[in-house]
């Protein structure tokens, strides 16, 4: 059998000392003041540099030069990547609270694998070719594989290795059905060969336009779920006794995860690892409390992303490597420390 | 559990463990698989009757036909077989080391890591088929070693391998993904049909090297069969009976590497073969309990598992020329299909006996 004792529930809810709320609050400051700086550089690096004032002068002065149009279109790459990250590291954050699995990432339970699915699906049979389109699609795809992972792995007594290989098991028929698509109808594979590796260079004005209104809405509920997610990690039977409603709370969960995650992946792609990553290495130093977790989570997940996004664009000048290789290279090892890790492992 | 197992004694003190079920299903399972053989080397644009094939086989045909069946179509069929039961003899070692009915070779990043080496070997090199199995196979040691050695804590464990190959395969998979969009797409085109899995043109150049592949690690691996039972009860119960837990799974963990590694150098990444024939074999020889939730031995049942997996193979095989005509699609889109639906309804029940 697998190593599967029930989860240590470890929430202080007891207010923090005044000095320690105030350090956690100038941390989120410090967060944000970081998160500028990255989204500055990443309109400034690309294959052609552009010094900083010209930054300024093109997001505040657009007088249509060609590097003013240049800032314009690294701005809309920008944003994007801001809101995928946020995104991704919320639904991560929020996936990994309501399943107590330190493990949880929409990319390894499946959740972008039945988003590509979808999407393929949309594109080849259904001759769906704009992202207004399948950006339904990709949310569909989204909703059915989380229900799935979610029942198959057992929404109790769910162990990290339960859940990891229903999502495995999942993602690989999918990509199994995904590969048939390809051989078959080749203009298909054409297009999702560089859609399935998740990129923001594809980001238009539409595309941040069109998917805005869903992270909005997913942040909103991720962020105020906060408190019940919180209830919950004491274990079922202290949370009811809490007062959280147990279902409505998961329900509400899974549905801005699907939310968040399936907008995310229906502008960029599949993008691993930064679910998983962000809220990790939030935690270690805002405890288990969510309500800290999450804003940190939403803060420092885009900075990975562009900053990730940054390196893909620099490392193999002028081409680029896309910015969910070059996640879910820095995110491997990270995913391998945590296994190693010996309380995860017991979780 | 009542199995009806008998003992053949001999006056020298040796004994052998006769398992009368195991033994028929074999035989079955080896009858499916020659008449599916036989109707496979009959199918094609020049189609042959079951008889003639037969009599070519054995006394041999007119030149045409004898051409046809010993050149083209036999070793096609017997890389079928070898790959089969290579993937289903490795699925079942896996799956006994991890403890895990679903820890098989796909899910562990192994099939990923071939495909890696293969895919370097198409995208940046433009290599031929030869040259395409040696990147496979080099990919596939490459990602066992690294899981083996990424895993390893004062020995091995079962969910930290699972989860170490899960890391691993995401990793792999994206590197993949780049590796694709940097093909032209004819390459493209060509690396996705590799890495579906397919046995279309394959002849005498892979037989051999499966079959000395075989040869050794066969042998090897069905000798250690008692050993790996054992391991089953658990290590501490295993080390009191004397077997050497860490280093019987190492060697049977490198034969499953090799073995998967092999069969995916000559045919591609053939999914769900090594998830499934494991757990069918398994299905087929144990009576049904009803109820026993809880820790049921998965048992390794290495013999039964690799012919399952040869029938299974040349059957999809079959089944997929006679639906969408012949070299229409590969071989690996029917057994990823056909595991997909097996495998859901795994879960489903896994789930509700609490095994997984």
């Amino acid at each position: 059998m697998l190593v599967d004792s029930p989860p240590e529930p470890r929430v202080d809810t007891a207010p923090a000392p005044p000095n320690r709320r105030a350090l956690r609050a100038l941390g989120l400051l410090v967060s944000v003041a970081l998160l500028v700086l990255v989204a500055l550089a990443g309109i400034a690096v690309g294959a052609r540099e552009l010094p900083l004032g010209q930054v300024w002068h093109g997001l505040f002065h657009d007088s249509g030069t060609y590097a003013d149009v240049v800032v314009h279109d690294r701005l809309s790459r920008t944003v994007l990547g801001l809101l995928a990250g946020t995104a991704l590291g919320l639904s991560g954050a929020v996936l990994q609270a309501l399943t107590r699995n330190p493990l949880a990432d929409p990319g390894l339970l499946g959740i972008n694998a039945g988003a590509s699915a979808a999407v393929v699906t949309a594109i080849t049979y259904l001759g769906v070719t704009s992202l207004s389109g399948y950006v339904w699609f990709a949310f569909l795809g989204a909703a059915l594989v989380g229900a799935l992972v979610w029942l198959l792995g057992g929404s109790r007594g769910a162990t990290p290795v339960r859940l990891a290989l229903a999502g495995m098991a999942i993602s690989a028929a999918l990509y199994g059905y995904l590969q048939a698509v390809m051989i078959m109808d080749g203009a298909a594979l054409d297009r999702m060969r560089f859609w399935t590796v998740g990129s923001l260079a594809s980001a238009t004005d539409t595309t941040i336009r069109q998917v805005l209104p869903f992270f909005v809405v997913g942040t909103v509920l991720a962020l105020a779920l906060a408190r019940p997610l919180n209830a919950m990690a004491m274990g079922d039977d202290t949370a009811r006794a809490l007062g959280a409603h147990l279902n409505r709370t998961r329900a509400l969960s899974m549905a801005a995860a699907t939310l968040l995650c399936g907008a995310a992946t229906a502008a960029c792609g599949p993008i691993v690892f930064v679910g998983l990553m962000v809220p990790h290495a939030v935690r270690s130093f805002t405890g288990p409390d969510l309500r800290w977790i999450l804003p940190y989570a939403a803060v420092l997940s885009p900075v990975l992303l562009l900053g990730a996004d940054i390196v893909g664009r620099v490392v193999a000048r002028p081409a680029e490597v896309q910015v969910g290789i070059v996640t879910a290279v820095i995110g491997g090892p990270v995913f391998l420390f945590l296994v190693r890790r010996r309380r995860t492992a017991r979780l | 559990m009542k199995t009806s197992r008998t003992t053949l004694r001999t006056r020298g003190g040796l004994s052998f463990r006769l398992d009368p079920r195991a033994l028929t299903v074999v035989a079955l399972l080896l009858l499916i698989a020659l008449a599916a053989s036989i109707a496979l080397i009959g199918t094609g644009d020049f189609s042959i009757p079951p008889g003639d094939v037969l009599r070519t086989l054995l006394e041999g045909g007119d030149a045409r036909q004898e051409f046809i069946v010993t050149e083209l179509r036999l070793p096609r069929v017997l890389v079928g077989l070898l790959v089969g039961g290579s993937l289903g003899l490795a699925g079942a070692l896996f799956q006994s080391i991890s403890r895990n009915p679903l820890g098989s070779p796909d899910v562990l990043g192994l099939g990923q890591g071939s495909t890696a080496g293969a895919l370097v070997v198409i995208v940046l090199f433009s290599g031929g088929a030869t040259q395409v199995a040696l990147g496979a196979l080099v990919g596939g040691l490459v990602t066992g070693l690294a899981i083996y050695l990424l895993a390893w804590k004062q020995g091995v464990h079962g969910y930290r391998l699972v989860l170490v190959g899960i890391g691993v395969s995401a990793v792999v998979t994206a590197v993949n993904g780049y590796l694709l969009t940097k093909a032209d797409i004819v390459d493209a085109t060509r690396a996705v049909v590799w890495m579906t899995g397919s046995l279309n043109g394959r002849d005498w150049e892979q037989v051999r090297p499966l079959l000395a592949l075989w040869a050794v690690l066969v042998p090897l691996v069905l000798g250690q069969s008692r050993a790996l039972r054992v391991t089953e009860m658990g290590d501490d119960v295993a080390y009191a009976l004397g077997v050497r837990v860490e280093r019987v799974r190492l060697l049977l963990m490198v034969s499953a590497v090799l073995l998967t590694a092999g069969a995916t150098a000559a045919a591609g990444p053939v999914g769900f073969v090594a998830l499934t024939a494991p757990q069918l074999a398994r299905r087929t020889i144990l009576p049904r309990r009803r109820g026993s939730a809880g820790a049921a031995p998965l048992g390794p049942h290495l013999m039964t598992s690799m012919v399952m997996g040869a029938t299974l193979l040349v059957v999809a095989d079959w089944a997929s020329q006679q639906l969408f005509g012949a070299d229409q699609l590969p071989v690996g889109v029917v057994t990823g299909v056909l595991g997909g639906g097996y495998l859901l309804w795994l879960l489903v029940t896994e789930r509700r006996a609490g095994r997984i």
